[in-house]
C-alpha cells in the first residue's frame, strides 16, 4: 500500500504543474471561482479556449486512447491533472458531459467517416457536444422516451426525428448532440431505441433555455420537428441505443474527481474563523461547530479515498464499480451540507448573496443551489440506491408492471 | 499511488478467513459469551500456530518483522467472525506499547513470549481521560487499574502508573497470583474486561519512553486503526447477513428486500461501510508509514468505522423484525460488539474532535499552505 505518488506519478504531476504555471493563474484562495462577472457566452468562450490549449499540450483527454487524440494515460494521471488544475483559476466543468460522457460513447460505437474530425474538434474545444436523453415523460425511466426516428420514405438514406428532449445541459451552446430515439415501438422498451448524432443547427432543431432554480439557464428544452439525419449519423446498430447510452453513463461514473472543490475543510474553517457565536467567541472554538467541521471533512476526504480505491482497481485491471457507485450520493449531499453549514454560520446574515457578502461567498451560493441539481442529474438519489441495492447487493427488484410488454402496450 | 493491500497480504487474508470460518464461526463467539469464558483458547492457539501473533514482532523476538498492514488484514477477519480471542489486548495494545517504548533487550524479554502465544494486555485509561493511576515506587506497583481488557487471561500487563512525584510512568509486570483480578460484567461478554489490584507487585519501567502521555496517545492512535479494521469486518459481516435475510423473507407476497424502505436502508449501510473502508485503508497506510498524518487518519478511520458498524448492527435487528430481537439470532452479538468497540477507546465525538484539532493545526500553521 502506498498512498504517495509513484516516481512516474510525481514526474507527471511536475509536468502538469509546470505547464499550468506557464499557462494559467494560480488561485489565491482554494474557494476562488473562475469567471467573475463574465456572461454565460463569455464563460463558454473561455472554456473553449482553455480546452483548446489543454488539448494542444496533451492534457485535453488524458485517458482517451491515442488513436482518438488522447494521451493514452491512466485514470490516476487524469486525477493528478485535475488536482493540480484545481489550484488554478481556469474554467472547469463545461466539457464534462461532452468529453466525459458523450464523445467516449460516440467514438466507441460510431461508424461514420466524419467521426474522426468531430472527435478532434470536440477534443480541441472547437465543438461542444450535448446529451439528449431525458424527456418530459422519461427521466429516471429512460426506456419510456417518445422522441421517434423513422426511416425516410422519400428515397433519402436517412431518418426523420420528431419529439422533445428536456434538461439538456448546455444545448444552447452545443454544436452536436447524441440523441436517444424510439425506432421500434413494437418491441420491449429497451430494445426499440436507437442513437444518432445530430447537428444542433440542423433544420427543425429548436432550443429553448430553461430558467433553473438558481436563476441561470444551463439546461434547455430541445424540440425536433421533422429533423433529417443521414443514416451515416446513426451511432451503433438500429435497436442498440440503450447500449450506447450505457457506455456514456459508465464513463460518467469515473468522473467524480472534479466534484468536490479542493480543500473544502480549509474553506469551511475560514468561514468558521469569520463567524462569532452569540457570546462573541469564535465559531472555531465551539464544540458543536467543530463536530460539523469534522463530519464534512470525513465525507470529503472519504470520497477522495473512495476514488483512490477505484483508481487502484482500474490500475490493476479490475472494474471499480461497487466502490464508486455510492460516490455520487455522498458527493452531492456533502456539498449541500457544506453550503448549509456555511450559511448557518453567518446567522441572519446568511440570507444575503455574494452581491453583498463578496466573492468569497460565490462558492457557497453556487453549491447551495447546485448540489440540489446534482442530486438529480445523472440519476436521482433514489435511483442510485435502487442500483446499489439491486446490482451491488443483489436484492430483488420491485415488482414491475412493464415487464414482457412492448413499448406500445405500455403507452395505454 | 497503490491504495490496496499486496498480493501477499491478500493471501494472508484468505488463509485467516478460511481458518476462522472453520474454527471460529459465530457459534464460538456465542459460546464464550454464554459461558462467560475468557476466550477461545482453541482459536487463539490456532492463530499463534499460524504465526499471526508474530507478524508485527521484530525478528529478534521470534517475529516476522512485518509492518502494521498485515495485522490490519487479520483484524478485519477477526471482526467478521467476532472471534473471541485476546488479539487486540495483546497485539493492538501491549505489543504496540512495547514496540514504541522499549529497547531491544526489553522487547526481547517480553515480546518473545507473545510470539509463543502469551496473552498480554494494557492497563491505562484507553479513553484518554484522567483517571487515578496505580502507584509505582521503589520498583513495585500498588493500587487499582479499572477496565482492563482480557484482564482475566493475560499473563503480563503494560501499566500506565504514576511515580512518587505524580508523573505518569509506563511499567510492565507479570500478572502473578499476587495481583488480584476481578472479572467485570460488560455488554459484550465475548470480549471480557476485568479490574486489577496490585499489591507490591514487582514491575519494570519501559526503558525508552520520553513522554509517557505522548506514548499513550500514539498507542491509542494505532489501536484505533486496528480496531477500525475489526469494525469494518463486523459491519460487512452483519450487512451480508441482513442482505441474505432480506432476499428470503417474504411479506405481502414479495421479498422484503424488494421494498425500498429496506433496500435503501441497506444501500445506506453499504455506503457507510464503503466510506469507512476507504478511511481505514488510509489509516492503515498512515500506520505503516508512521508519518504526521497518523493522528487524523486514525481519527477518521475510527469515527467512520464506529458509525458504519453501529448503523449496520442497529439496523440489522430492524431488518430481521421480531426474529432480530431474539437471543437465538446473531444480530445481538454484533449489536453488543459494535457498542463495546466504539467505547473501548472513548466515544466517537471525542475522536471527531481530534479531527477538528488536527485540521486546526494545519489551518493555523503558515507554511502548510503550499
Ligand atoms: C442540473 C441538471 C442537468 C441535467 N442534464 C441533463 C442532460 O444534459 N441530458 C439529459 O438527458 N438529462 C439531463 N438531466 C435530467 C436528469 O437526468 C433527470 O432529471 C433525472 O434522471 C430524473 O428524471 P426526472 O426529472 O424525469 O424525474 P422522475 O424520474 O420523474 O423522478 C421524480 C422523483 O421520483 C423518484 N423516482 C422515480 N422513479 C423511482 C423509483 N423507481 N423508485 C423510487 N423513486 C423513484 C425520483 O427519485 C425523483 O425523486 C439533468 C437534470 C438536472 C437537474
Amino acid at each position: 500500500m502506498d498512498f504517495n505518488d509513484s516516481k512516474e506519478e510525481a514526474t507527471f504531476r511536475e509536468e502538469c504543474r509546470a505547464w499550468l504555471n506557464d499557462n494559467a493563474q494560480r488561485k489565491e484562495r482554494p474557494d476562488e471561482v473562475f469567471g467573475q462577472g463574465l456572461s454565460a457566452e463569455e464563460l463558454m468562450q473561455a472554456a473553449r479556449e482553455w480546452q483548446g490549449r489543454k488539448a494542444q499540450a496533451g492534457f485535453g483527454a488524458i485517458t482517451w486512447p491515442e488513436k482518438f487524440g488522447g494521451r493514452g494515460g491512466s485514470p490516476i494521471q487524469e486525477v493528478i491533472y485535475r488536482q493540480e488544475e484545481g489550484n488554478f483559476k481556469v474554467p472547469v466543468g463545461a466539457f464534462n458531459v461532452s468529453l466525459g460522457m458523450v464523445i467516449p460513447s460516440f467514438f466507441v460505437h460510431t461508424k461514420s467517416d466524419a467521426a474522426k474530425q468531430h472527435v478532434h474538434d470536440a477534443l480541441h474545444g472547437k465543438e461542444l457536444w450535448c446529451q439528449l436523453l431525458s424527456e418530459p415523460g422519461a427521466g429516471s425511466d429512460l426506456g419510456m422516451i417518445r422522441t421517434k426516428a423513422e426511416r425516410c420514405t422519400d428515397g433519402r438514406e436517412g431518418w426523420i426525428i420528431n419529439g422533445q428532449k428536456v434538461w439538456t445541459t448546455l444545448a444552447q451552446f452545443a454544436d452536436c448532440g447524441l440523441v436517444l430515439t424510439r425506432t421500434d415501438p413494437d418491441v420491449p422498451k429497451f430494445a426499440g431505441m436507437t442513437t444518432f448524432y445530430v447537428d444542433m443547427d440542423a433544420e427543425g432543431v429548436e432550443i429553448c433555455p430553461i430558467r433553473q432554480a438558481n436563476g441561470e439557464a444551463e439546461f434547455n428544452e430541445v424540440f425536433f420537428n421533422d429533423v433529417f439525419v443521414p443514416d451515416e449519423q446513426r451511432v451503433g446498430d438500429v435497436g442498440a441505443g440503450w447500449k450506447v447510452t450505457l457506455t456514456g453513463l459508465m464513463n460518467e461514473r469515473l468522473s467524480i474527481g472534479g466534484v468536490i472543490p479542493p480543500e473544502l475543510w480549509r474553506t469551511t474553517m475560514k468561514h468558521m474563523q469569520e463567524s462569532e457565536m452569540t457570546d462573541g467567541s469564535s465559531a472555531l472554538n465551539d464544540a458543536q461547530m467543530r463536530q460539523q467541521l469534522s463530519n464534512l471533512y470525513l465525507d470529503a476526504q472519504g470520497l477522495w479515498l473512495l476514488q483512490c480505491r477505484g483508481l487502484t482497481a482500474l490500475g490493476q485491471g479490475r472494474e471499480p464499480g461497487a466502490e464508486l457507485s455510492v460516490a455520487k450520493i455522498v458527493g452531492a449531499r456533502t456539498l449541500q451540507d457544506f453550503s448549509y453549514f456555511a450559511m448557518d454560520l453567518k446567522g441572519t446574515g446568511g440570507i444575503l448573496t455574494a452581491e453583498d457578502l463578496g466573492d468569497s461567498w460565490r462558492l457557497v451560493e453556487q453549491l447551495w443551489m447546485g448540489a440540489a441539481g446534482m442530486r438529480i442529474a445523472g440519476g436521482t438519489d433514489e435511483i442510485v440506491k435502487n442500483n446499489v441495492g439491486e446490482r451491488v447487493l443483489g436484492l430483488p427488484p420491485e415488482p414491475r408492471t412493464d415487464k414482457g410488454k412492448t413499448y406500445k402496450e405500455l403507452l395505454v | 499511488m497503490n491504495f490496496d493491500f499486496s498480493e501477499d497480504q491478500k493471501v494472508l487474508r484468505d488463509s485467516v478467513r478460511k481458518f476462522l470460518q472453520n474454527e471460529s464461526p459465530l457459534t464460538v463467539a456465542r459460546e464464550v459469551l454464554e459461558n462467560k469464558q475468557s476466550h477461545s483458547s482453541h482459536v487463539w492457539n490456532g492463530l499463534q500456530e499460524m504465526g499471526i501473533t508474530s507478524l508485527m514482532l521484530p525478528e529478534s523476538c521470534g517475529g516476522f518483522g512485518l509492518g502494521a498492514l498485515d495485522l490490519c488484514v487479520v483484524a478485519e477477519e477477526i471482526g467478521r467472525q467476532l472471534t473471541p480471542t485476546p488479539l487486540s489486548s495483546t497485539m493492538y495494545l501491549a505489543t504496540q506499547a512495547l514496540l514504541l517504548g522499549s529497547d531491544e533487550a526489553q522487547q526481547q524479554q517480553w515480546l518473545s513470549r507473545v510470539s509463543e502465544g502469551s496473552i498480554a494486555t494494557m492497563a491505562a485509561p484507553l479513553d484518554g481521560k484522567k483517571t487515578p493511576l496505580p502507584i509505582f515506587e521503589g520498583g513495585v506497583l500498588n493500587g487499582k487499574a479499572a477496565l482492563v481488557p482480557d484482564a482475566m487471561s493475560a499473563e503480563f500487563v503494560i501499566v500506565l502508573a504514576q511515580d512518587n512525584s505524580q508523573q505518569p510512568v509506563w511499567v510492565v509486570c507479570e500478572l502473578s497470583e499476587q495481583v488480584e483480578r476481578t472479572a467485570l460484567t460488560t455488554i459484550d461478554e465475548a470480549r471480557p474486561f476485568g479490574a486489577l489490584n496490585f499489591n507490591n507487585t514487582l514491575a519494570q519501567p519501559l526503558n525508552k519512553v520520553t513522554d509517557a502521555l505522548a506514548l499513550l496517545d500514539k498507542v491509542r492512535n494505532r489501536a484505533a486503526i486496528l480496531f477500525a479494521f475489526e469494525q469494518i469486518g463486523g459491519a460487512d459481516a452483519i450487512t451480508e447477513i441482513s442482505v441474505e435475510y432480506a432476499k428470503e423473507r417474504k411479506t405481502f407476497g414479495r421479498a422484503i428486500g424488494s421494498y425500498q424502505g429496506i433496500k435503501h436502508k441497506l444501500a445506506d449501510i453499504y455506503t457507510g461501510n464503503q466510506m469507512a473502508r476507504a478511511h481505514c485503508y488510509y489509516g492503515a497506510w498512515a500506520l505503516d508509514t508512521d508519518g504526521e498524518e497518523l493522528a487524523i487518519a486514525a481519527a477518521g478511520a475510527r469515527v467512520s468505522a464506529c458509525r458504519a458498524f453501529n448503523y449496520a448492527a442497529q439496523e440489522s435487528i430492524q431488518v430481521h423484525g421480531g426474529m432480530g430481537y431474539t437471543w437465538e439470532l446473531d444480530c445481538h452479538l454484533f449489536y453488543r460488539r459494535t457498542r463495546q468497540l466504539s467505547l473501548i477507546l472513548g466515544a466517537e465525538s471525542q475522536w471527531n474532535e481530534r479531527i477538528a484539532k488536527e485540521l486546526e493545526v494545519k489551518f493555523l500553521s503558515p507554511q502548510a499552505k503550499a
